[in-house]
């Protein structure tokens, strides 16, 4: 009987704990179907988290007419994934480096590394905005190319700069260190070089570690705001997350946030429940947590 | 888990493809790097996704670019919640527009950072003296920008529940005192219909701080610096009168007149009857109407001793300084002042129109309209922010005491801390000279 009510018990914490982290989810959700008047009529009850009510699709048609929303999510996708497959690439390569090859001051260079953690990237925006203005670029004029400098209001700009990260150096790293250095020493005796141990051994083995590096780049890039504010002009270029602003006008439209909300969520959301497995056991076994 | 590395490498081909697509799409504005190209002149404005005021913009680039084929104004707008900070980056960047729009109160940060240069609209259709004084923005004695329309802040208030607790409805030349304004709280309270009678927008954040509440700071008497030379603020906005203001702002939350924080739309919260009185901006005075006819009062504000105050200057246009076709900008801040264009703006944006001529053609604004109460309120209680390239700096360390004063901190300290902070970033600028 005891064990029976500690099970009931744990099963309803865990409940509860699920439904602390999905009501908003729930409410964004059930909320970009009604329009303004009814989602503040039904804050004081449980309606709130209910479809309910005058439902319509007329939130999302609002979106598109205020913006231009199909560019800004394909310009996300792309951002966003360029980011991620091409960090997943630098940051595993200078963790190997730091991880499976010897060489004098590698402990330095990765005290270094994570050094770079503990400084917010507010402190040096703007000096990056500087650097990358002082950046050689190659751009299409008709039919030839031509180098001007500067890389404002270019994808480029939005992809590079994050393109390094010290947590990922970081998390690879550690992911890195539970492979066995004797798969390196045995390919080496089998004549292979350091990068096709890093190609053919240690990251086919890095699964859950490329899964969850994956997700924690996907997500910065995918929430990027801040940064594309400052260094994007055209609207054609700019990510879903500058979107969110345009309906905090004088005439706030909470239904169309909620549906704007609800529209840049849905692609994190499946990044997530699709790497879910990867990411709690990688979690695991680095020894890195939240 | 063994993952295969063709998949890896035929994913890093496609990087690279697409990384040399994207370079290849990189064409943007790179090649601007003075705000404009040849007679193409770019210009910014903070109204992305806000169609109606976005919708005049385009109607005045449209109609210029079409009267004359010198010139070709290309518009590139930005949501306002961020506009200052793709501002500064750009100017740090020497990647400014020829034409950009600015918040009144910046003008004379602006003005001083090297971002405006003085403008010349001399000849164009209307003077610059026909318009509300807080719509053009002077700094050391040069115009830099101006504004077609203006705001003004009132209380809005029901007829029918100040009747019915026997509150008398203030008038333009008899405003409420500051004893018949907590009379009337006290009353309303003690009503029991209201959780919270006054609604004064608390949960608003950034400019709206001192926009809102520093003119009632001004009314008990206080200021945000001391005007005469713009050199320091201690002994005035922490002297005798502004922490009277502070302690009179901080009891409106104690004795349970006013939220600490109000809700996300405030407005919606008094049109919903959940507040009596909301002091609130002249842009929802027809949302308002709409709402409650003949039974809404739009009442003045408050004398609390110094007269009644309300804040003065909106958003402005000017021409940056590192426009390279300054000619072109010129001829475009000319064209746009035509009072077609005031009524359009004004129109669009229910807001208060810079000039008489254009106030005549507003439903609402004209004499004896429903809505011109505005406009006298504009020409008899605005009061501009105090004009110093310190402003920003001022208005945050403002916004920062007095959301502390109404969370519990004692506003003597309060104020006495933002004085002492604004007053070393003064010094530190030195005194903003040059």
């Amino acid at each position: 009987m005891t064990s029976l009510l500690k099970h009931l018990g744990g099963h309803a914490g865990r409940v509860a704990l699920a439904l602390v982290f999905a009501l908003p989810l729930l409410f964004m959700l059930v909320s970009s179907f009604k329009p303004d008047d009814q989602i503040f009529g039904d804050l004081g009850s449980l309606r709130a988290f209910l479809p309910v009510g005058a439902l319509s699709l007329d939130n999302y048609t609002g979106v598109f007419e205020r913006v231009p929303a199909a560019r800004f999510l394909v310009n996300s996708v792309l951002i966003s994934s360029i980011t991620v497959v091409l960090g997943i690439i630098v940051n595993s390569l200078a963790a190997f480096a730091l991880s499976r090859m010897r060489w004098p001051g590698r402990k330095l260079v990765l005290t270094a590394v994570i050094a770079t953690l503990i400084v917010p990237f507010e402190t040096f925006a703007l000096p990056l905005v500087w650097w990358v203005n002082q950046l050689p670029l190659l751009r299409v004029n008709g039919f030839h190319l031509e180098w001007t400098t500067g890389w404002m209001d270019t994808y480029q700009v939005q992809i590079v700069p994050f393109l390094a990260n010290a947590f990922s150096i970081f998390f690879f790293h550690q992911y890195f260190q539970s492979i066995p250095k004797e798969l390196d020493e045995a390919a080496i005796v089998d004549g292979a070089g350091w990068f096709t141990i890093y190609r053919r051994i240690v990251m086919p083995l890095s699964g859950p570690a490329i899964a969850t590096v994956a997700i924690l780049t996907f997500l910065p890039a995918w929430n990027s705001y801040l940064w594309p504010l400052m260094v994007v002009q055209s609207e054609e270029l700019r990510p879903v997350m500058v979107g969110i602003s345009y309906f905090f006008q004088l005439n706030v439209g909470w239904g169309q946030i909620m549906a704007y909300s609800s529209m840049i969520t849905v692609p994190i959301l499946a990044l997530f429940v699709a790497f879910q497995r990867s990411f709690v056991n990688s979690i695991a076994s680095t020894g890195v947590k939240g | 888990m063994v993952w295969r590395t063709r998949p890896l490498a035929v994913a890093s081909v496609a990087v690279a493809a697409a990384t040399a697509l994207v370079a290849g799409c990189a064409t943007g504005s790179g090649g601007s790097s003075s705000g404009a190209s040849g007679n193409t002149l770019t210009l910014w404005t903070h109204n992305a996704g806000n169609s109606a005021e976005l919708d005049v913009v385009k109607r005045i680039i449209k109609d210029f670019n079409g009267s004359q084929s010198k010139y070709e104004v290309k518009l590139q707008a930005f949501p306002q919640s961020d506009y200052n900070n793709s501002v500064v980056a750009a100017a740090s960047a020497r990647k400014l527009p020829c034409l950009l729009d600015v918040d009144g109160p910046n003008v004379p940060n602006w003005a001083w950072g090297g971002y405006l240069d003085p403008i010349d609209v001399s000849g164009s259709e209307v003077p610059l003296s026909d318009q509300l004084p807080s719509t053009v923005s002077r700094y050391k004695d040069k115009v830099y920008a101006f504004g077609f329309y203006d705001v003004a802040l009132s209380f809005f208030a029901r007829k029918s529940v100040l009747n019915e607790y026997d509150i008398r409805i203030p008038t333009i030349d008899k405003p409420w005192t500051k004893a018949e304004f907590d009379s009337a709280l006290a009353k309303l309270k003690k009503s029991g219909k209201f959780q919270y009678p006054l609604e004064m927008g608390t949960g608003g954040s950034g400019e709206w701080w001192p926009y809102g509440y520093s003119p009632q700071l001004q009314s008990f008497g206080g200021d945000l610096i001391d005007r005469d030379g713009y050199k320091t603020a201690s002994g005035t906005l922490d002297g005798k009168s502004s922490v009277e203001w502070a302690t009179w702002f901080r009891s409106l939350v104690t004795k349970g007149y006013m939220s600490k924080k109000s809700g996300a739309d405030p407005n919606k919260d008094f049109l919903a009857g959940k507040s009596a009185i909301q002091w609130d901006g002249s842009w929802n005075a027809a949302k308002n109407t709409e709402k409650f006819g003949d039974d809404l009062a739009v009442i003045p504000p408050v004398d609390f001793g110094n007269g009644p105050k309300i804040g003065g200057a909106s958003w402005q246009w000017g021409m940056s300084s590192t426009c390279s076709n300054k000619a072109g900008a010129q001829e475009w801040l000319k064209f746009s002042r035509q009072t077609k264009y005031f009524v359009d703006y004004a129109k669009a944006t229910s807001t208060i129109p810079a000039t008489d001529a254009a106030a005549k053609q507003v439903d609402g604004y004209q004499p004896g309209g429903e809505l011109n109460v505005f406009v006298q309120f504009a020409r008899k209680f605005a009061e501009v922010r105090p004009v110093t390239p310190a402003y920003p700096y001022i208005s945050t360390e403002f916004q920062k005491a007095a959301q502390d004063i109404l969370a519990g901190a004692d506003p003597k300290d309060s104020l006495g801390q933002a004085a002492k902070d604004i007053d070393n970033n003064l010094k530190t600028n030195n005194n903003y000279a040059g």
